[in-house]
């Protein structure tokens, strides 16, 4: 069978990596805005805490001494926030940040 | 080699012949004998398989499409409350373009309980996106099963092989067990171009937006939209496989050559009983009667209902007088599937038979022959017309 008359080609199969589910980022209603005085790796200098990077279920969150936030796909559940034994994380409405971006 | 087995037995040994990787199957009546054999045969060493016992059949069909997506060729079994158990895995598993096989004995559905046969379970999923394929004795159950892996892994489409229940599965025939080697050169082992392998990680059938995006690599890739349509022009582009691996296995084996329709002494007609499984070849008795009263009546056994074989049914019809559609199942509230199905197929043909309908042997309620003869005496006349509701057969009230 010719390659142009193979059946199924157009299937659901993809290479695993960011982006796959598209920009998730936008879905985001909630901005969790992480504080670098709080932050127990950024306040220490230490490799220490990370609960945000471990309870991220989208994996955006970098296990770093700042750790940074992926806001291209972080779709803002606010687990990170929630889970911050420091309170570092605060969420904060989009439509906020959005109309002070563009100020 | 000839045996005497029941249809359950036959499927089994086709599925063995299959050399099939991974099975699994929920026991549900008159299934349960298929899936007893097989655990049997794969116990005994004779199949070289992994059978795989699950609480439910939404789990049975579960494995098999995981094992798919792994590569391996896969079977499950079920019937009546158990296939609609397995609704929303029966529509991922086309979605997903996995070649499972299943068997689908057929059986009525409840409510009120009953474990009888009629076709209501596996015609009330027509729309999954499964190619249906009906038989009508034990030797047409192990061929198809075998073709039904031929026909599902050339063109990634799963099928149900459909077949009554009691009526072929518990009954015993003699049936020709064909060759291990001539199988094997029929069914070439499944070797699928794309499967998860832990060795270089893929995602399969995440979730798709509205519209296009492009993957990882930055290429556009399809929708959910161009997915499904792929799917179903793939489904009509069957209709030109099923005709081929016909062939092919008429030319190998000696059996079979009728793709779409099973005629009987339908070519000097002027009309045709329609219908599906055993109550074609059931019919035959009636239709030697009636030509011996002088009635020029045939009966065509459909074997493919989807994809639908509308032009092949348009082609071999549309010059007869009238058709008659016995159908053990019904579209509540309207009229019988497969009775729609074929007045759309004849609507494009200006000169076309009338088209009737009879509704018969809901759970499991004998079918009589003379009941069958006197409706066929009924309808073939020439001043029959088409209906637009079935008449029923059988009913006491």
């Amino acid at each position: 069978m010719k390659k142009k008359d193979a059946f199924a080609q157009r299937k659901s199969h993809s290479e695993p990596g960011p982006g796959d589910g598209g920009r998730t980022g936008s879905w985001r209603v909630l901005r969790p805005i992480l504080d670098p005085e709080k932050c127990i790796p950024a306040k220490t200098n230490k490799n220490a805490c990370y609960a945000c990077w471990i309870f991220c279920p989208d994996g955006v969150v970098t296990k770093t001494k700042l750790p940074v936030i992926d806001y291209e796909y972080c779709k803002g559940c606010g687990i990170c926030a929630e889970e911050c034994p420091a309170g570092a994380i605060t969420m904060v409405e989009e439509t906020l940040l959005i109309m002070e971006e563009e100020k | 080699m000839y045996i005497i087995e029941s249809g359950n037995v036959a499927a089994a040994f086709g599925v063995k012949l299959a050399e099939t990787a991974v099975i699994a199957a929920y026991p549900i009546t008159p299934q349960t004998p298929v899936t007893e054999k097989l655990s049997e045969l794969v116990d005994s060493g004779e199949m070289n398989a992994q059978y795989i016992p699950v609480e439910s059949e939404h789990s049975a069909l579960a494995v098999c499409i995981a094992a798919s997506s792994t590569g391996s060729r896969t079977f499950t079994a079920t019937s009546a409350n158990g296939l609609l158990y397995m609704a929303e895995q029966l529509h991922w598993a086309a979605g997903a373009r996995l070649p499972i096989v299943m068997c689908v004995v057929n059986r009525g559905i409840g409510a009120p309980w009953t474990v009888w046969n009629d076709h209501q379970d596996s015609i009330s999923q027509r729309d999954a996106g499964w190619i249906q394929l009906y038989a009508c004795d034990h030797q047409q159950i192990i061929d198809t099963v075998i073709k039904a892996y031929r026909l599902a892994e050339t063109v990634s489409i799963p099928v149900m092989v459909c077949y009554d229940g009691y009526i072929l599965s518990h009954t015993y025939m003699p049936f020709e067990l064909p060759d291990v080697d001539t199988v094997r050169k029929f069914l070439p082992p499944y070797a699928p171009e794309y499967f998860l392998d832990p060795a270089c990680p893929k995602n399969l059938n995440t979730v798709t937006l509205p519209d296009i995006r492009p993957d990882v690599r930055g290429d556009t890739a399809p929708g959910y939209m161009e997915i499904r349509h792929n799917l179903h022009t793939d489904m009509r582009r069957s209709l030109d496989v099923i005709i081929d691996i016909e062939k092919e296995f008429y030319d190998t084996f000696g059996r079979g050559g009728h793709p779409f329709i099973e005629p009987y002494r339908v070519n000097d007609a002027d009309y045709v009983a329609v219908c599906m499984g055993s109550l074609s070849y059931h019919l035959r008795d009636v239709i030697d009667k009636l030509r011996n009263e002088g009635i020029a009546v045939g009966v065509a056994g459909l074997r493919v209902y989807r994809p639908f074989p509308d032009k092949a049914i348009a082609d071999a019809f549309s010059h007869k007088k009238g058709l008659i559609v016995f159908e053990k199942a019904l579209s509540y509230g309207n009229q019988g599937a497969l009775f729609a199905d074929i007045k759309a197929a004849l609507y494009a043909k200006t000169d076309r038979p009338f088209v009737r309908n009879y509704i018969l042997g809901l759970g499991g309620r004998e079918i009589k022959t003379c009941e069958l003869a006197d409706a066929l005496r009924d309808s073939c006349k020439p001043s029959s017309a088409t209906t637009d509701r079935p008449e029923w057969i059988g009913l006491k009230m």
